[in-house]
C-alpha cells in the first residue's frame, strides 16, 4: 500500500497541479491583502484616527441607518441587525473583532475561501485522479497488475487526502507569510469571540467565549479541512463516474456555484438544507453569522457533510471495482 | 508434455442482450507463439480485456499459471504481462520513472530488474527521459519493458506492431520470437494483418462474430492449400489437358492455378509438354491466411 501511495503522490507532483494551486493562492493572497490594506486605509481617512473603536462605533451607525431604511427586505434587515448586535457586543466588551495582523487576515481569508475558493483548488486536484488514467489510457496498465482494484482506488484516496492537506496549508502559510509583510506577524493570542447563536429572536449572545485568536484559527481550520475533504471525496466520485476530467470539473463546477448561489436565496425553500453545497460554509457558526436557512446547525451541517461524504465514498469504490474498462 | 500457461475454457460476454463473445476456447502452451486473428470487430479486443482483467466475463473461466482469474485475482495476474492496444504509460514520468511506477506495483521486483529490462528492450540511453519525447518505436519497446518486468510466464500484446514502420515491425516481431524461443514465455499477439500472424504464431486461433471458427498451427493451416500457379501457351489446348486431370481455375491475368501435389505436378508438366504445349512458368505458391479465411468465414471480410 506504501508504495501505491508513493506511486500517486510521484504522479501527482509531476504534473504540477501543486504548484500551480500555490501560485494561484498566492496571487489572490497579495490581492486581497493590497486590497485590505487600501481598506484600512480609507477608513483612517474618513475617520482621522486608528481607534478601533471609532471605526466600530461608525459601522454601527452605518448598520443603523440602513436598518431604519424603508427599501430593504425584512431579511436582510434581520442579518444586518445580527451583525449589529454583534458588533455592539465587541465593543462594550471592548475586544476588537478585528486586531490587525496577519493571524486575523489569514482568519478571514480562511471564512471567505472555505465555501469556493478552497473547494475550487481541490476540485482541480480530485476530478482528475481517476479520469486523467482514463483519458490516457494508462487505466489499462494499472488495473491488470497483481493488485486489487479497491486497492488502486485506495491509494488514489488516500494521496488525494494526503493533497488536500497540503492545500489547506499552503493557503494558511502564503496568506499568512504574504499578508504579514503588510500588517506584521503579530496578534496571534488577541481575543476572538465565539458561541453567538442566532434564534427567532435574533442573536443570542448567552454562550459566547472568548478564547486566544490561534485557537480559534484551529478550529477554522479544522473546519476549512473537512470541507475540503468532502469536496475532493465528491469530486473523486465523480472522477470515477465520468471519464472525462472536463465534464467531471464542470458538474463539479456547477454545484459549488449553485452552492454560493442557493445560499442567498433559498430561505424559504426548507429541504434544500440536505444539499452539500449549501452547507460549505461552517465557519459562518463560529462567529455567529446566520445560516442560509432556518433551523441550519455546525452539527446539523457538519452531519449533513459527513453523509454526502459516506455516500460519496461508497459509490466510488463500488462504481470503481466493478466497471468494466473499455 | 508441453505445460500450458494460459486456458481460457468457453469464456462469453454479453453486453446489454447482444451476445458479444459467444463461448471461446483455447490453450497456451509454453514457449510457443499464438496468435489471435479476426477482422475488426470480432471480439479480439473485447476478449483480450477479459484475459487481462479489464472487463468481467460473462461466463467462463480463464486461468493463467493455474490460477484463476476471477477467483485469484492477483496469484493470476502475477504471471501475466500485457499491453492492451497501445502502451499507454504516463507522459509526464520518465521512461524510468513509469518503470519504477509499475515494479512498485509487483512484489519483490527492485531496481536490477528495471534496469534488465531496459537493457533487454534497447532503452538504456534514453530511459531518463519523458516519455513525451518518445518515438511510438520506443514506446512500444517501453511498454514492453513494463510488461516483462514481473518476469510473466504469459505475455499479451494486442495489435503490437500497430503504427510502427517496416523496420520497427520487423524488430518487433524478432524481439517476440525472441521471448517466446529464448525466454520460454507464451505469447498472444492479436491482429487483423494476416501476414502478421503468418511471419510470427506458431498457431493461430481464428475468430469471427465471437467465436472461434478455427485453430490449429500456421503450418497445419497452411499445407494441403498450396497451389501451383501456370503460364503456357497456347493457352486454350494447355487448359484442355490439365482440364482432363483436374479442376483448373483462371485467373485475370492469364494464367492458370491448379492444386499442387509433389508428384502429379510433374506428371501434369509432362503431359503438357508432350501434347505441344510450351510452359513458360510454373510457380508453387504458399497459400495466404486471408484465402482461408475468406473460405473459412464464408466471406465476412477482414477489413
Amino acid at each position: 500500500m506504501n508504495k501505491l501511495v508513493q506511486n500517486e503522490m510521484m504522479k501527482l507532483i509531476a504534473k504540477k497541479r501543486l504548484i500551480v494551486i500555490a501560485i494561484i493562492i498566492s496571487i489572490l493572497v497579495a490581492m486581497f491583502t493590497y486590497a485590505q490594506y487600501k481598506e484600512v486605509e480609507r477608513q483612517r481617512e474618513k475617520l482621522g484616527t486608528d481607534d478601533w473603536r471609532t471605526m466600530i462605533q461608525q459601522t454601527i451607525i452605518d448598520q443603523q441607518n440602513r436598518i431604519s431604511s424603508s427599501r430593504i427586505s425584512d431579511e436582510w434587515k434581520k442579518q444586518l441587525q445580527i451583525a449589529l448586535q454583534q458588533n455592539q457586543y465587541y465593543l462594550d466588551h471592548d475586544i476588537n473583532p478585528s486586531e490587525p495582523g496577519a493571524p486575523t487576515f489569514m482568519r478571514i481569508f480562511l471564512e471567505n475561501s472555505i465555501e469556493l475558493f478552497i473547494p475550487l483548488m481541490v476540485m482541480v486536484i480530485a476530478s482528475d485522479i481517476v479520469s486523467s488514467e482514463h483519458s490516457q489510457g494508462s487505466i489499462k496498465l494499472l488495473l491488470t497488475r497483481p493488485v486489487k482494484r479497491w486497492k488502486v482506488l485506495l491509494s488514489k484516496y488516500i494521496s488525494l487526502t494526503f493533497a488536500i492537506s497540503l492545500i489547506v496549508a499552503i493557503a494558511g502559510i502564503l496568506s499568512y507569510g504574504i499578508s504579514g509583510l503588510v500588517f506584521g506577524y503579530q496578534g496571534w493570542g488577541a481575543p476572538v469571540l465565539t458561541g453567538f447563536s442566532v434564534n427567532d429572536a435574533g442573536l443570542n449572545t448567552a454562550s459566547v467565549k472568548l478564547i486566544d485568536q490561534w485557537q480559534f484559527l484551529l478550529m477554522d481550520f479544522g473546519l476549512v479541512w473537512f470541507v475540503a475533504i468532502v469536496v475532493g471525496t465528491l469530486s473523486f466520485m465523480l472522477s470515477v463516474l465520468i471519464r472525462s476530467t472536463a465534464a467531471g470539473m464542470g458538474v463539479m463546477l456547477a454545484a459549488l456555484i449553485s452552492g454560493a448561489i442557493l445560499s442567498n436565496m433559498v430561505s424559504s425553500w426548507e429541504s434544500a438544507k440536505y444539499f452539500f453545497m449549501v452547507n460549505l460554509k461552517l465557519t459562518n457558526y463560529m462567529n455567529g453569522n446566520p445560516p442560509p436557512i432556518e433551523g441550519m446547525t455546525l452539527s446539523f451541517s457538519m452531519l449533513v457533510l459527513l453523509v454526502w461524504w459516506a455516500i460519496g465514498l461508497f459509490v466510488s469504490f463500488f462504481v470503481f471495482t466493478k466497471k468494466d474498462v473499455y | 508434455m508441453e505445460k500450458i500457461t494460459l486456458s481460457v475454457h468457453n469464456l462469453k460476454k454479453i453486453i446489454g442482450k447482444k451476445e458479444i463473445i459467444k463461448g471461446i476456447s483455447f490453450d497456451l502452451k509454453e514457449g510457443e507463439v499464438f496468435g489471435f486473428l479476426g477482422p475488426n470487430g470480432a471480439g479480439k479486443t473485447t476478449t483480450i480485456r477479459m484475459l487481462v482483467g479489464l472487463i468481467k466475463p460473462t461466463s467462463g473461466s480463464i486461468q493463467i499459471g493455474g490460477y484463476n482469474i476471477e477467483e485469484n485475482f492477483e496469484e493470476a495476474m502475477k504471471h501475466l504481462g500485457c499491453i492492451v492496444e497501445n502502451p499507454e504509460l504516463y507522459p509526464y514520468l520518465s521512461g524510468y520513472d513509469n518503470l519504477l511506477h509499475f515494479a512498485n506495483m509487483l512484489e519483490g521486483i527492485g531496481k536490477e530488474r528495471i534496469s534488465e529490462v531496459t537493457k533487454l528492450v534497447g532503452l538504456k540511453d534514453r530511459i531518463h527521459d519523458r516519455v513525451k519525447t518518445y518515438s511510438l518505436g520506443m514506446r512500444q519497446r517501453l511498454g514492453i519493458a513494463q510488461a516483462l518486468l514481473g518476469r510473466p510466464k504469459v505475455l499479451i500484446l494486442d495489435e503490437p506492431t500497430n503504427g510502427l514502420d517496416p523496420a520497427g515491425i520487423r524488430e518487433m516481431r524478432e524481439f517476440i520470437r525472441f521471448l517466446a524461443e529464448d525466454e520460454g514465455l507464451s505469447v498472444l499477439v492479436s491482429s487483423h494483418l494476416l501476414s502478421e500472424i503468418q511471419l510470427l504464431c506458431d498457431r493461430v486461433a481464428i475468430i469471427s462474430r465471437g467465436t472461434v471458427i478455427k485453430t490449429d498451427s500456421v503450418h497445419n493451416l497452411l499445407s494441403n492449400r498450396e497451389r501451383v500457379v501456370w503460364r503456357f501457351h497456347p493457352l486454350e489446348e494447355g487448359k484442355q489437358v490439365l482440364r482432363s486431370v483436374t479442376t483448373i481455375e483462371e485467373k485475370e491475368d492469364g494464367s492458370i492455378s491448379t492444386e499442387y501435389d509433389e508428384i502429379k505436378t510433374a506428371q501434369w508438366n509432362k503431359m503438357l509438354v508432350e501434347a505441344g504445349v510450351s510452359v513458360t512458368e510454373m510457380n508453387r505458391k504458399m497459400p495466404v491466411l486471408e484465402d482461408l479465411f475468406l473460405e473459412l468465414t464464408g466471406g465476412d471480410s477482414i477489413e
